[in-house]
């Protein structure tokens, strides 16, 4: 399968400092990887060049095996700008029908595709008096026009509740069963745990990992917690089976390593009826965050 | 094509409710009646008729008027777009920046139209009821309008070229007004005082009928003057309209809107958004 996106070694400056530094990646289709870095750290950037609005450097990048910006490659890809603004006279209904209009869709469309991302109510009222959260769905909805085969979405989550996240991962899900390549950057970490195929960190404009969560959890080797709770009485005995392990009343919390896990198991599990619950907690991807980028010297 | 007409049906309707479909209609409207009321005195000895007589008034007001108009609606159409942020979201959808460019000078210049084919109705209008010969004026009255319309072409495409280099409102504003006052005020004043200076010497005789026709608001009141023969109801550099053949005072106003064009297709295609 040829993949959707390709960039290899691409390097973009702004004014001498480097704003992404030899960044290579594939997005096949129908997958959804996540574009995680804290602020500065090149995401937009790299989305810009991608769209071809940004010259750069040097590097090659390949959008449906089109040159980035070409008419082709817009033709084929949708994109959600970090902060979607719109024209503030304009309705929710009327802003979607010019989208739709500009990529040889029927404008009719605008109404059933703001349905979709929750709009219906507001179609009809000025953009201009609608939230950030309401402006993100407008943009949300243009970028569901015409089938797109990539999405390039920045932070598509920023001013949406919790409900609308769980749609919005719900609207990307069914995308990419169609075969979309979906790009998305987050701050969010937790949240695209769960929701996206592959992820990539970028710090300081370079890649500092990419893999699934487990890849980034195993190259990370950050220790696992595990918490354990005793039933009444036996916290004492069980704390002196698991040295290391703080104790508040009934409940125990411990840290060991990836390689020490099987083995901690099974002590406590030998422990028999005197542990009432345990509870082994992975690290989460702010840890591998936190690592990677510490690792990186930022 | 679908997409020019887009544009432009957003444009427009962006005008409508930014009020500049109502500013620019009253503006016109108002002026056109000012100029009628003011110039209502019997011309009858003059062995001209009253609507080539209003004609003539209406080209000096239009060559002011139509292009400010055109100005104010266009210094905001890139700028605006860089400021409020919906710039980059534009230029990833299937649409060339021409395009973008079309549809907006569409939309505009169809606000434009509306303005002076209603003022100019209005005059004519006045004009008919003091004096019926004035039928006579009639295809002086139609020139004005396309010329004029023409003409707002003109500064409509200098307008986004200079909305896009630069980039902001409150800049492009700025520039706007400059070019107003440059192109329609102090670049008379200058060829006058060249004039004077040179004292019927080489630049009266070669350059200054080129340096009228370099410019486009010039250019639209000599068409306008000779092509009418109303010249003796026209001040000021109307005198010249005689010594410039008519053919080159057309070819001006024809080409500059779409020189126009082309600076300000070159100047929105260096926007990095
Ligand atoms: N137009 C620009 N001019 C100069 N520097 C820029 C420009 N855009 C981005 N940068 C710089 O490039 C780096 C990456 O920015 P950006 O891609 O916006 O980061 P992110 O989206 O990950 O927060 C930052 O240091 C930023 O200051
Ligand atoms: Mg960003």
């Amino acid at each position: 399968m040829t993949p959707t996106l390709k960039i290899s070694e691409l390097t973009k400056s702004f004014a001498g400092t480097k704003a992404l530094d030899s960044v290579s990646l594939t997005v096949e289709p129908g997958s959804r990887v996540a574009l995680l870095g804290h602020n500065g750290a090149g995401k937009s950037t790299m989305m810009k060049i991608i769209l071809g609005l940004i010259p750069f450097d040097s590097g090659t990048v390949t959008v449906c095996g089109e040159a980035p910006g070409s008419p082709a490659a817009r033709a084929q890809v949708a994109y959600l700008p970090e902060n979607a603004a719109f024209h503030p006279a304009l309705t929710g209904q009327e802003q979607i029908a010019h989208y739709l209009a500009l990529r040889g869709e029927a404008p009719r469309k605008a109404l059933p595709l703001l349905e979709r991302v929750g709009l219906h109510d507001a179609a009809r009222r000025r953009i201009g008096t609608y939230s950030k959260g309401m402006r993100q769905r407008v943009g949300l909805a243009q970028a569901l026009i015409g089938m797109p085969r990539l999405l390039v979405l920045d932070e598509p989550t920023s001013g949406l509740d919790p409900v609308s996240r769980r749609d919005f991962y719900a609207l990307l899900d069914d995308l990419a069963a169609e075969g979309a390549a979906i790009l998305l950057s987050s701050h969010a970490l937790t949240e695209v745990e769960a929701r996206t195929d592959r992820i990539l960190i970028l710090s300081g404009g370079r890649m500092v990992a990419t893999g699934t969560l487990a890849d980034l959890r195993r190259m990370a080797a950050l220790p696992v917690s595990l918490h354990v709770t005793a039933r009444n009485g036996h916290a004492t005995e069980i704390a002196a089976a698991l040295p290391g392990a703080i104790r508040t009343g009934g409940d125990l919390r411990l840290s060991i390593p990836q390689a020490d896990k099987l083995e901690t198991l099974a002590r406590i599990t030998a422990l028999g009826s005197k542990v009432a619950d345990i509870d082994v907690v992975p690290p989460s991807l702010e840890d591998i965050y936190a690592h990677v980028s510490r690792r990186d010297g930022q | 094509m679908i997409r020019i007409l887009a544009t432009a049906r957003t444009e427009f309707r962006i005008a409508l409710r930014n009020r500049w479909v109502a500013i620019s209609v009253i503006l016109m409207a108002l002026f056109s009646l000012v100029l009628s009321a003011a110039g209502s005195a019997p011309t009858g000895d003059l062995g001209v008729d009253r609507l080539s007589v209003t004609v003539a008034s209406l080209t000096s007001l239009a060559v002011y008027l139509v292009p400010l108009v055109a100005l104010l609606m266009s210094f905001d159409a890139v700028a605006g777009e860089v400021e409020r942020g919906t710039l980059p979201l534009l230029l990833t959808y299937p649409v060339a920046r021409v395009e973008i460019l079309l549809g907006k000078l569409l939309a505009h210049l169809a606000v434009l139209t509306l303005a002076v084919v209603t003022g100019y109705a209005l005059a004519a209008l006045a004009a008919f009821r003091t004096d019926p010969a004035s039928l006579a004026g009639l295809p002086a009255l139609i020139r004005l309008t396309w010329t004029s319309v023409l003409l707002g072409a003109t500064f409509l495409g200098a307008g986004y070229a200079l909305s896009s280099l630069a980039r902001r409102p409150s800049g492009a504003a700025g520039l706007a007004m400059g070019l107003w006052l440059g192109a329609v005020v102090l670049y008379d004043l200058g060829l006058l005082a060249a004039v004077v200076a040179d004292n019927g010497g080489w630049f009266t005789t070669e350059a200054f009928p080129f340096a009228l026709l370099a410019n486009p608001a010039d250019a639209f009141r000599l068409y306008n003057l000779a092509a009418s023969q109303a010249t003796a109801a026209a001040a000021g550099v109307g005198g010249a309209a005689n010594t410039i053949p008519l053919w080159q005072s057309a070819v001006s106003v024809l080409l500059w809107p779409l020189l126009a064009l082309a600076l300000a297709t070159a100047a929105f295609r260096k926007v990095t958004p």
